[in-house]
């Protein structure tokens, strides 16, 4: 564990001199395994402590809670740098990302003290629950229930009660391995659609739950489905008032598209490769318009995102048109990785390219990483409500189509 | 049909909010049009040689400092920002307003300021003189400029209109007169071959003086394609609601919203690269000339975007003279390739970056 260090973030140029050090001298100079095998998992889980150990874990969060209280032009610094260094990605993501944005704005203080300082620390690893077999891109959709209980049950203290889980969620991020997953259950069965259903949080391990590891394209065993019969959650772990999980749940689906899943640092770190990828190549031709506009893209999102945090600061809501950056941002993903396989030629179907001297200039980024990376890209455009989804709400929220 | 009204806009903006209201007040003033005519019957009659409500309209620009812009004090001007200059164009963009506008507004005071400032004029004091006077007659909203700089701006656009007409080339600027005219695809910019006469500035200097000139005048292009691409997406936006087939607006078929969707995103991030590249040109950051670029292929594409997606979602109405649409439709094709093509420009952008983390580094 490395000591913390001395001051919180205040001076940007200090902040960002401070997190490139340490990264410099902590990322692991070999990519760790993948995060979706057992042992990756483990490996990126104690990253995460060591990360959290220096307090980067987690920087724009309260210090109360293993953060430094950064703003959100600092979160931006950090991210930066972390993609810039390519540091492993982030296990605790869903939970980082999404959960804590929602314990922030809905969670009770109880929630808060108990909850985010084991996630800033990765002693919970959170996965998220929301898709059902019948219930992708229509969330409304929901069939799994939560029924009310009285009494307590062993482990979650006296009195009180509680629910019971049971049904079926499906394309769940993380879930092969991870500890607890928050997700939307039906509490009112006489309810339709978006009424009548709560924010629960339960645990992976509880009785009651079966995890069924799903391979993803790639290959490896990114998401799970998860079988739920009659899983106890005490009443502790409902967020917001029961009934109100639509609501709640949209305040997180915002965040996922919007700010906080998908930093520009991303996207300007992988087209800072890409271009370096073409010089390599000779800087053929036939791709220079798209290596270009790769980077014209990244450098669009970049300064989009800086004044959108800026408003933000400023005491502006984000709100529909989170919609236009994850759209943006998932295509240009897809679009960037495309344009450096076309470079990579024949090796481009290579998991691990023979190459030994295919690399970024710093040595960090093996060639076989941009099939992986592609992959990953490939996702973008499906989660976080697909695409198709979010032209509709563009399309209906910000240019005022008729529905 | 058009000049539209300003959209609830998605955009997130850096601008001040004394440029918001400048924009507010030039849209104002360019939806009223000037003495009974309108901007769009303006640009009709200026493609027809009838100049008169065009340079009326330019008249009242004036009035609100718009000529004046990026002129120094010392002539009379404003000396304002790049981005100032950026919210002008881009609304005059907004509304298809006929004339010499990235020449008028951008190229040519550039290059008079130089001449005057950096004492490049072949005659000395006389040619300053000469452009000092200029400058004046610019700010003033008495004189129209307009340029050729072959081989990227081949034509001076609207030199008939034009009180002055310059050639500036490699090392020299010369003096020029209107030659043969050559149709645009735009007929309100009516291109003429610029026949050089005496030699004004020349010299290494005036190489770097005419660089920036293409530089200024490129942005000031991409703001124009900015605000055009914006006004197709608002009449899209308008025709898809009250158009109506099958028993319903054709804006409520999923085909036609995320054709539209994909043009809000693209005009959505095309303008903070337009605005950085203003920035970066006032502080004479040294990534200038590539952020200007990156602005220009981005405010291109989101324009050429917009105006495809306008005339299929208008259909047949679209594809006519007589409708408003083709007025911006037309001027979307002719800016495209003016003041560099995407190629050229894309071309500086990869020459210029390195590939070492020049995006994000520094930047917030």
């Amino acid at each position: 564990m490395t000591q913390a260090p001395a001051g919180a973030a205040g001076d940007p140029a200090a902040f960002r001199a401070e997190v490139r050090d340490w990264l410099a001298g902590h990322v692991p100079a070999e990519p760790l395994p993948s995060v979706d095998t057992a042992e990756g998992f483990a490996r990126h889980r104690a990253w995460e402590r060591e990360l959290a150990g220096a307090r980067l874990a987690v920087v724009s969060w309260p210090a109360r809670y293993g953060g430094r209280d950064a703003s959100l032009l600092e979160w931006l610094i950090f991210e930066e740098e972390y993609y810039a260094a390519d540091g492993p990605v982030r296990v605790g993501q869903n939970g980082l990302f999404l959960l804590a944005p929602t314990l922030f704005a809905h969670g009770t203080e109880e929630q808060r003290d108990r909850l985010l300082p084991r996630m800033a620390r990765a002693d919970d690893v959170w996965a998220q629950a929301w898709s059902e077999p019948d219930a992708g891109s229509d969330l409304a959709a929901i069939r799994a229930t939560a029924v009310p209980v009285k009494g307590h049950r062993k482990g979650h203290g006296e009195g009180g009660g509680g629910w019971l889980l049971s049904g079926t969620k499906t394309w769940s991020s993380r879930a092969a391995f991870a500890d607890r997953a928050f997700g939307l259950f039906r509490t009112d069965p006489a309810a339709r659609r978006h009424h009548g259903l709560s924010y629960l949080l339960f645990d992976l391990h509880a009785e009651g739950v079966t995890v069924r590891p799903i391979r993803q394209l790639g290959g490896e065993t990114g998401f799970a489905e998860i079988f739920l019969d009659e899983v106890f959650v005490p009443d502790s772990d409902v967020v917001g008032p029961v009934g109100d999980g639509w609501r709640i749940a949209m305040s997180t689906a915002s965040h996922e598209r919007g700010l906080s899943l998908r930093s520009p640092g991303r996207f300007s770190a992988a087209a800072d490769r890409l271009i370096a990828l073409w010089r390599r190549a000779g800087e053929p031709a036939d791709t220079a318009g798209r290596v270009a506009d790769a980077w014209i893209a990244a450098r669009a999102y970049h300064l989009h995102t800086v004044a959108t945090a800026a408003r933000l600061a400023a005491g502006g809501t984000l709100g529909a048109e989170s919609s236009l950056g994850k759209v943006f941002w998932s295509d240009l993903d897809v679009a960037l990785h495309e344009t450096a396989l076309d470079l990579l030629g024949p090796a481009a179907e290579l998991r691990q390219p023979p190459d030994p001297d295919g690399r970024s200039p710093d040595g960090r980024w093996p060639d076989g990483r941009w099939l992986e990376g592609y992959l990953f890209a490939l996702a973008g455009p499906i989660y976080a409500g697909t695409n198709e989804i979010q032209r509709t709400l563009i399309a209906e929220r910000l240019l005022g189509l008729p529905r | 049909m058009m000049p539209a009204p300003m959209m609830p806009a998605p955009m997130i903006s850096a601008r001040s909010p004394e440029q918001e209201q400048f924009a507010g007040a030039l849209h104002d003033m360019l939806g009223a049009g000037a003495g009974g005519a309108t901007t769009t019957g303006a640009a009709r009659q200026w493609a027809a040689g009838d100049r008169a409500p065009g340079l009326g309209l330019w008249r009242e620009l004036a009035g609100l400092g718009v000529t004046a812009l990026t002129v120094p004090p010392q002539w009379g001007g404003l000396g304002a920002s790049p981005l100032d200059l950026v919210v002008c164009c881009e609304e005059i963009g907004h509304h298809a307003l006929p004339g010499p506008v990235a020449e008028s507004l951008a190229a040519v005071p550039l290059l008079l300021t130089a001449l005057c400032t950096e004492h490049l004029g072949t005659e000395g004091r006389r040619d300053e003189e000469l452009c000092a006077g200029w400058l004046t007659r610019l700010a003033d909203g008495d004189l129209l400029a307009t340029l050729a700089m072959p081989p990227r701006l081949p034509y001076a656009v609207d030199a008939d209109a034009a009180g002055l007409v310059l050639l500036a080339s490699a090392d020299t600027i010369r003096l020029a007169t209107p030659g043969t005219r050559h149709q645009s695809v735009d007929g309100s910019r009516r291109l003429y071959e610029a026949r050089g006469g005496r030699v004004v500035a020349h010299g290494p200097a005036v190489t770097e003086a005419i660089r920036r000139a293409l530089t200024v005048g490129a942005l000031a292009s991409a703001a124009q394609l900015l605000g055009a691409g914006r006004a197709l997406l608002e009449a899209s936006v308008r025709h898809a609601t009250l158009r109506t087939q099958f028993g319903r607006p054709v804006g409520a078929f999923q085909a036609v919203k995320h054709r539209l969707a994909d043009v809000a995103i693209g005009l959505e991030f095309a303008r903070p690269l337009l605005d950085a590249a203003a920035v970066a040109l006032a502080g004479s950051c040294p990534t200038a000339g590539r952020d200007v670029s990156a602005a220009k292929v981005a405010c291109a594409d989101a324009a050429h975007q917009a105006a495809r997606a306008a005339l299929q979602v208008h259909g047949a109405i679209g594809y006519t003279r007589e409708h408003d649409l083709s007025l911006w439709l037309t001027k979307v094709r002719a800016l495209l390739p003016a003041w560099g093509t995407q190629a050229e420009h894309r071309a500086i952008v990869l020459a210029a970056v390195g590939g070492t983390g020049l995006i994000g580094t520094g930047s917030p």
